[in-house]
């Protein structure tokens, strides 16, 4: 594992608010925390907390109204949306509540998808999408279409798509919710190897105390603070 | 890299009904834009190739057309004797004095009448017209009420046919053979002696004078000798340019008709192109989240959208053009109005109009599918991503 002395994610007085109508709404004020390298942990809070949005400020796909957010040393705060979106693709791995996955492109192609970003060959690719379908136990559901695959084989799916380029950062946003006690207890396992034998760094935003067990730490958000008796 | 085509692709075929209906309207549009200019460019076809470059046409001046035309016998002779003129290997002038009459003629199918074009020619007259064949039957003899129709002309009227007869002129006329003139303006017209026409419509004087030229660099010096001669009142043309000024007005009027024609169904299915497009792009919100929070950046949505149209687009320009290429099995007829006869000529498709009716295809595809793909590039990742 690497060191832990170092945070991955550094995040120092994030302030995000929406508008609703002409009112504006405080999602999340005043965040301060660190995230290590090789950490899994769990964001936990009841609806409206901001858990998401927090994942979605960490995940690059959001912009913070104030304060700064580091990953990896960069202040992705600052990057233009361009940037962002090529930051994306080389730092973040994503894992929905609802897997999507592109209806009309096979496992296969999904998984490549994020690959097409990439400099890899043609070849390389196939290497690497086979290697990462066959590590979530789909082998031979390759050339299936998501339709015919069951919600857990979907979330497989996503999970490989989510490594497959490679991330510094992994980040699940419920992404057992949608799923049977069997199904999740299989996506969980898959992502607790991922942390350890892969050392991967991983935010999942979760409600079920369950999967929050996963985890190495839990952080709880209430109306838009971290609960620090925690 | 961008949006793999597979996925646009694919996103077609599974909404088959709207894409078919969408690529069905386009190809409406595109099957009349091509037809249109197959009708204007097989109209000029038919026209100007009836012209040959190296044959000189001399009405009266300002006459335009032959059959507003009259060039009396001391004029005719006076022009039928310059030196430009070709010789025939047998000795004789190759010029060939001709009058125009225009008859009305009842249709095979319908009764109705309608006006046919007669040209009383000159011995010299079919060989100055290399592309008229004789078809069926033979030519004409000289001084006889003998007389041979045009192919379209002895297909779409009673009593065109050979051994078949027609009245006119108070005489009765014998149609002894068919001429192929090879789709041009011939074909739609009947031809007999040209004194024995003179003769029947109690005209004195002829329509037009038709000439080979020795050599058609000498074409210049003839015009200018015969049209500042005091004793002619004369308009000297080359045979091609004369056909192709014949074609203009009807070219123009089915052109500008089929445009504004176009243009205005070209609205409606560009509009089509960009409900189905504005439904694409609201069915697939969660979709184009992902693919941007995956990396793909605003410029990769907006050509996959983009991309998408054009493809609807190039769908419909192939149907269409499928569909108008068949158009060319149909010959039409319509009054020429510069003639006031009869012409037939059919659509002809050639490699311009395939670029510009497929080209017309693409840009409505675009031009509906623009306005949606801009707004997938636009939309926010976490409300896209929230719309699940």
């Amino acid at each position: 594992m690497e060191n832990l002395s170092e945070p991955i994610v550094q995040i120092r007085q994030l302030t995000k608010s929406y508008h609703r109508g002409e009112q504006l709404v405080p999602v999340l004020t005043n965040i301060s925390f660190d995230i290590f390298s090789g950490e899994f942990i769990a964001l936990m809070g009841p609806s409206g907390s901001g858990k998401s949005t927090l994942l979605n400020l960490i995940a690059g796909i959001d912009k913070p109204d104030s304060g700064s957010l580091k990953v990896s040393g960069i202040d992705i705060a600052t990057l233009s949306e361009a940037d962002l979106a090529d930051w994306r693709a080389a730092n973040v791995g994503f894992i929905f509540q609802f897997y999507n996955l592109m209806p009309v492109l096979t496992a296969f192609e999904n998984v490549e998808l994020p690959l097409l970003l990439t400099r890899l060959s043609r070849n390389q690719r196939r290497e690497r999408v086979e290697l990462a379908l066959s590590m979530v136990g789909l082998t031979d559901r390759m050339e299936h279409y998501p339709s015919e695959l069951s919600g857990g084989q979907q979330q497989r799916v996503a999970i490989a798509r989510a490594f497959i380029t490679d991330p510094v950062i992994l980040v699940a946003d419920e992404p057992t919710g949608d799923l049977d006690r069997a199904s999740a207890n299989d996506i969980l396992a898959m992502l607790e190897r991922l942390n350890s034998e892969m050392g991967k760094t991983i935010i999942m935003v979760t409600h079920d105390p369950h999967a929050a067990k996963s985890a190495h730490s839990i952080r709880h958000l209430e109306k838009g603070e971290l609960d620090v008796t925690n | 890299m961008s949006v793999p085509l597979s996925y646009i692709w694919r996103n077609l075929a599974a909404r088959k009904l709207t894409t078919l209906l969408t690529a069905g309207g386009m190809a409406l549009v595109v099957f009349v834009f091509a037809t249109v200019l197959m009708l204007e460019e097989g109209l000029r076809k038919t026209l100007v190739e009836t012209g040959s470059p190296d044959n000189v046409v001399i009405t009266r001046r300002s006459a335009g057309t032959e059959v507003q035309s009259v060039i009396d016998r001391d004029q005719a002779a006076i022009v039928e004797n310059q030196p430009e003129v070709a010789y025939s290997a047998n000795g004789l002038r190759l010029a060939s004095k001709e009058t125009i009459v225009l008859i009305s003629l009842a249709k095979r199918n319908s009764d109705k009448a309608s006006n046919v074009l007669i040209r009383g020619v000159g011995q010299k007259g079919i060989e100055l017209r290399p592309q008229v064949e004789i078809a069926e039957g033979r030519m004409f003899r000289p001084g006889s009420t003998e007389i041979i129709a045009g192919k379209s002309v002895a297909e779409r009227y009673k009593g065109a046919g050979v051994g078949e007869t027609l009245r006119f002129g108070q005489r009765e006329w014998t149609v002894v053979g068919i001429m192929d003139a090879g789709k041009t303006g011939f074909d739609s017209e009947i031809w007999g002696d040209v004194d024995q026409l003179m003769q029947a419509f109690r005209r004195p004087v002829y329509s037009s004078v038709i000439l080979k030229l020795n050599d058609p660099a000498v074409f210049p010096q003839l015009k200018i000798r015969i049209e500042n001669d005091p004793r002619l009142t004369l308009e000297v043309k080359q045979e091609s340019v004369f056909y192709a000024e014949q074609s203009q007005l009807l070219a123009n009027f089915i052109r500008y008709l089929g445009m504004i024609l176009s243009i205005i169904f070209s609205i409606g299915a560009i509009i089509g192109a960009m409900i189905t497009m504005y439904a694409s792009v609201a069915n697939r919100a969660t979709e184009i989240g992902t693919l941007r929070a995956l990396g793909f950046r605003r410029k990769n949505i907006l050509a996959a959208f983009l991309m998408e149209a054009l493809m609807l687009g190039a769908a419909g320009g192939v149907v269409g053009l499928v569909l108008a290429s068949f158009m060319q099995l149909f010959t039409i007829s319509t009054m020429n109005w510069q003639s006031f006869s009869e012409l037939a000529f059919s659509f002809t498709l050639n490699g311009a109009i395939i670029i510009k009716s497929f080209a017309f295809a693409l840009i409505m595809g675009v031009t509906g599918g623009f306005l949606p793909a801009a707004r997938a590039a636009r939309l926010n990742i976490v409300d896209s991503l929230r719309a699940a």
